[in-house]
């Protein structure tokens, strides 16, 4: 792979003419902009045609200056042929986005415990800041962990450079274009008030073409692959990025106002749009929150243990089996509503038959620690994993029994689902993404180890407590709450209004949002510890013996 | 790479024979407990469907369903329970709805449910503003004591919901009207603050008592005429006892002057076209039961 040694900048790789082609779409993209940010209709769709702009021209600016490469790649001796640099991008937006996405999950944890930390004051106001807290932490946060993680695995997987040079680049750059154009708007108002897919439909369709090009890179890169099979880790991104792309596109069927105007109409009605709405939702979870990271976590669990993945006929049993059935379990979403029955039977029943393929996942993820159970003593990065994979059984276990109708009709809009949806985000999704990223960082940037193991462990404590706060208060919360919501006196008068029930809450909430707090600080415990990392420090530590070294 | 299979030293399991990056796998069986609970879940689920409404198919008039042997229906199942609380309930509401407050009141049967009812229709309606203790706020008055801005009687309470206050939708509505005496200049601020002076004496508090009794010759024009001579409040105009403890907008100095200044424009909402006449008769009698009916 001689040939692509110097290729550590997007345009090091590519030949000529892409690089020229790419320097002509640039500027077509600034024209547009500008002709969009001119013309528009309304003030949300100048201010984002002006940011679409200003991308566009630095990318043409970025790329003009950058016609005839001559720089070497300084990473030259980590990277050995493949394209980590956009992984190396990757990571870092990782803890960025990290960090932000869970502070304003503080903010409104907060707001809603003290209501007039809302400011009153339409920027700052729960209803918008809300959306921006879950697209930061799902599409932000962990959207970036899964570009970086699936790009770095899969080459390693499939012993292959990453397919294209400059395409990596703008899939990378096209996604955080996406990130600062959704949590914008949500800001400025803009939302088509579709829980997780708030985005207008411009933004829609700008991520549309960045999730195409992704699916491009992806596919080009195992059809390179110089392995003759596809690891199982593969099989779930590939899932994942199939299913998304599917999912946006339905669920975000609408017609535009007009073609400058940054509101649209859906096209699905009544409750057909809130059956599409929670097929998508309950598949982002899926596919996004749930294949995405087991892909995450069959590369970095048997590959910071050391061991070989517990079995390969239950990764296919799963893999097919979880594919499969989630698809069909979003009605669960939306048990005794007008959907009809049989629906929600239906949503119930694939959301119970999806129990065991989910712990698939799990058994595989612990099970690979058979034989290296000792690593938890000694390496907190290990233990991250091992839990997130625990808290991913936990929260799939009870997620089957809250789309249990008797069950759901007790927890169902009650702070309970928000406990469930945090003991998978924050425990499964969040430590399977650090764990992974205190992997990988070492390995993209060359370094020995992380700049202190000692923080990991800290970062893991402070967080795990935080996690256990969190959930903890919104099971009695979220179980108050419902039980209270029907509790019936003697004459068949409900015993409680609905501001004695939030009322109730309210000490609840300040223990989520103290969760919230410590969570939030993990977190920058995290990002200082891989900025350090990146800076080349060491931290003088008294390590145990069996410390895990850079591999 | 693929390679040979060969035995894993520490499990003893074999293993596929490839790697990837290093990375690789056993084969080992799927574990029995997870295959069994997983065909009984499947087994479960088909039961389910078998019992339950659950596949769709193409009928003769669009689609149809299967309905499940147990026959559910959520719709019939929730209009049912709706209907036999509703008619369980009706009867005591049809009595409460043709006799007069006070004979409801005196019926010791009805008396319950009108309390049951009231307090959750207050829930639902009244608390956002007078709070779910009925204990009022600033600017919403306190409905547990017997200081009464337009009355404590059972018919009192009953025509104020019913009309509410200020309410413009309404022909009926309370209206008064406390003027904003220094800022429409029909007091100078000197006379205004003379006047807080002497409402600070009759509600015993801390007070300059040469500025009171100036203030108590402007009280007596200006403010004796809805407020009393000794302003002890008149419900007829309902405007509150200021010699009280009891204060809407608080009792201070400078509160009592912001009074003054810019006047007070409470308002409640006529609850006639929201509630049923019935509604708001237990409404009534749940407010009045709360221990200062008059």
């Amino acid at each position: 792979m001689s040939e692509t040694l110097s290729a550590g900048s997007p345009t090091g790789g590519s030949t000529p003419l892409m690089r020229y082609a790419a320097l002509g779409t640039s500027l077509l993209a600034t024209l547009f902009g500008l002709l969009w940010a001119l013309n528009a209709a309304d003030t949300g769709m100048a201010i984002h045609g002006w940011i679409f702009t200003l991308a566009s021209a630095l990318s043409l600016g970025y790329l003009a200056m950058n016609l005839n490469p001559t720089k070497a790649n300084p990473f030259e001796e980590v990277d050995q042929g493949y394209n980590f640099s956009v992984v190396r991008f990757g990571a870092v937006a990782s803890v960025f986005w990290g960090v932000v996405g869970f502070l304003v999950g503080l903010v409104i944890a907060l707001q809603l415990a003290a209501p007039a930390l809302n400011f009153d004051w339409p920027f700052t106001n729960f209803g918008r800041l809300r959306p921006l807290h879950t697209s930061a932490v799902i599409f932000a946060f962990g959207g970036n962990v899964l570009l970086c993680t699936s790009f770095y695995t899969v080459q390693r997987t499939c012993r292959t450079r990453l397919a294209g040079n400059l395409a990596p680049w703008f899939v990378f750059w096209g996604y955080q274009l996406f990130i600062v154009l959704a949590a914008t708007g949500y800001v400025l108002g803009i939302s088509q008030g579709k829980e997780y897919a708030e985005p207008e439909w411009y933004v829609d369709l700008w991520l549309t073409v960045v999730w195409v090009v992704y699916l491009l890179v992806f596919l080009g890169t195992l059809m390179k692959r110089k392995e003759p099979h596809i690891y199982v880790g593969n099989w779930f991104f590939l899932a994942f990025i199939v299913t998304v792309a599917m999912l946006h596109l339905v669920n975000n069927m609408t017609i535009p106002l007009s073609l400058t105007s940054s509101s649209s109409v859906i096209v699905w009605a009544g409750v057909q749009d809130a059956m599409v709405q929670w097929w998508y939702g309950h598949n982002a979870v899926g596919f996004f929150l749930t294949a995405g990271f087991l892909g995450i976590m069959y590369y970095f669990v048997p590959k910071r243990a050391g061991r070989p993945v517990y079995s390969y006929r239950l990764s296919i049993i799963h893999f097919w089996s979880l594919i499969f059935l989630y698809i069909w379990a979003g009605p669960h979403h939306l048990h005794y509503t007008a959907l009809p029955d049989w629906a929600q039977t239906l949503g119930m029943v694939f959301s119970v038959m999806l129990w065991m393929p989910s712990w698939g996942g799990m058994i595989n993820g612990l099970m690979t620690l058979s034989g290296a159970w000792d690593k938890l003593r000694t390496d907190p990065v290990i233990r991250m994993l091992v839990v997130s994979v625990a808290f991913y059984g936990m929260s799939t276990f009870e997620g089957p029994v809250m789309s249990i109708k008797a069950v759901n009709s007790l927890s169902h809009y009650t702070d309970w689902t928000i406990g469930h949806v945090h003991s998978g985000a924050l425990g499964w999704v969040g430590f399977v993404s650090f764990g992974a990223l205190y992997c990988l960082v070492p390995w993209v940037w060359g370094r020995e180890r992380l700049y202190s193991i000692k923080m990991v462990s800290w970062h893991f404590w402070i967080a795990t407590i935080g996690i256990v706060l969190y959930i903890c208060s919104m099971w009695v919360a979220g179980i108050m709450q419902g039980l209270m919501w029907r509790t019936y006196n003697s004459l068949g008068f409900l015993e409680y209004s609905f501001a004695e029930t939030v009322a109730a809450m309210n000490p609840y909430y300040w223990i989520r949002a103290l969760g919230g707090l410590l969570f939030v600080i993990g977190s920058l415990i995290m990002a200082y510890n891989i900025y350090k990392t990146i800076r080349g420090d060491l931290r003088e530590e008294d390590l145990p013996t069996g410390q895990i070294a850079a591999a | 790479m693929s390679d040979k299979p060969k035995i894993d030293e520490i499990s003893g399991v074999e293993t596929t024979g490839h790697s990837w990056d290093g990375i690789e796998e056993l084969n080992t069986p799927l574990p029995k407990w997870w295959v069994w609970t997983f065909v009984v879940s499947v087994i479960w689920s088909l039961g389910y469907v078998i019992l339950m409404p659950a596949w769709p198919f193409p009928g003769a008039n669009g689609w149809e369903y299967t309905k499940g042997l147990l026959g559910y229906s959520q719709r019939v199942k929730v209009t049912d329970q709706i209907a036999a609380n509703e008619a369980a309930l009706n009867v005591y509401r049809d009595q409460i709805a043709a006799q007069p407050i006070e004979a409801v009141q005196n019926n010791d049967e009805l008396f319950q449910v009108a309390l049951a009812s009231g307090k959750s229709l207050f829930g639902d309606n009244c608390a956002p503003c007078h709070g779910s203790g009925a204990q009022g706020a600033l600017g919403f008055p306190n409905l547990n004591d017997d200081d009464w801005l337009w009355g404590g009687t059972l018919e009192d309470i009953q025509v104020t919901i019913s009309h509410g206050i200020r309410w413009d939708d309404d022909d009926e509505t309370r209206i008064n009207d406390m003027p904003a005496f220094i800022k429409d200049e029909i007091l100078t601020p000197e006379e205004g603050s003379a006047v807080v002076e002497f409402v600070l004496q009759i509600s015993d508090q801390n007070h300059d008592a040469a500025k009171a009794a100036a203030g108590a010759t402007v009280f007596a024009d200006q403010c004796a005429m809805c407020h009393g001579e000794g302003g002890e409040g008149m419900t007829m105009m309902g405007a509150p006892d200021l010699t009280d403890a009891i204060w809407l907008y608080g009792g201070d100095r400078d509160t009592i002057m912001e009074s003054i200044t810019n006047g007070r424009r409470g308002q409640m909402p006529a609850w006639s076209g929201r509630l049923t006449e019935g509604d708001i008769k237990e409404l009534a009698i749940y407010v009045h039961s709360l221990g200062g009916g008059e």
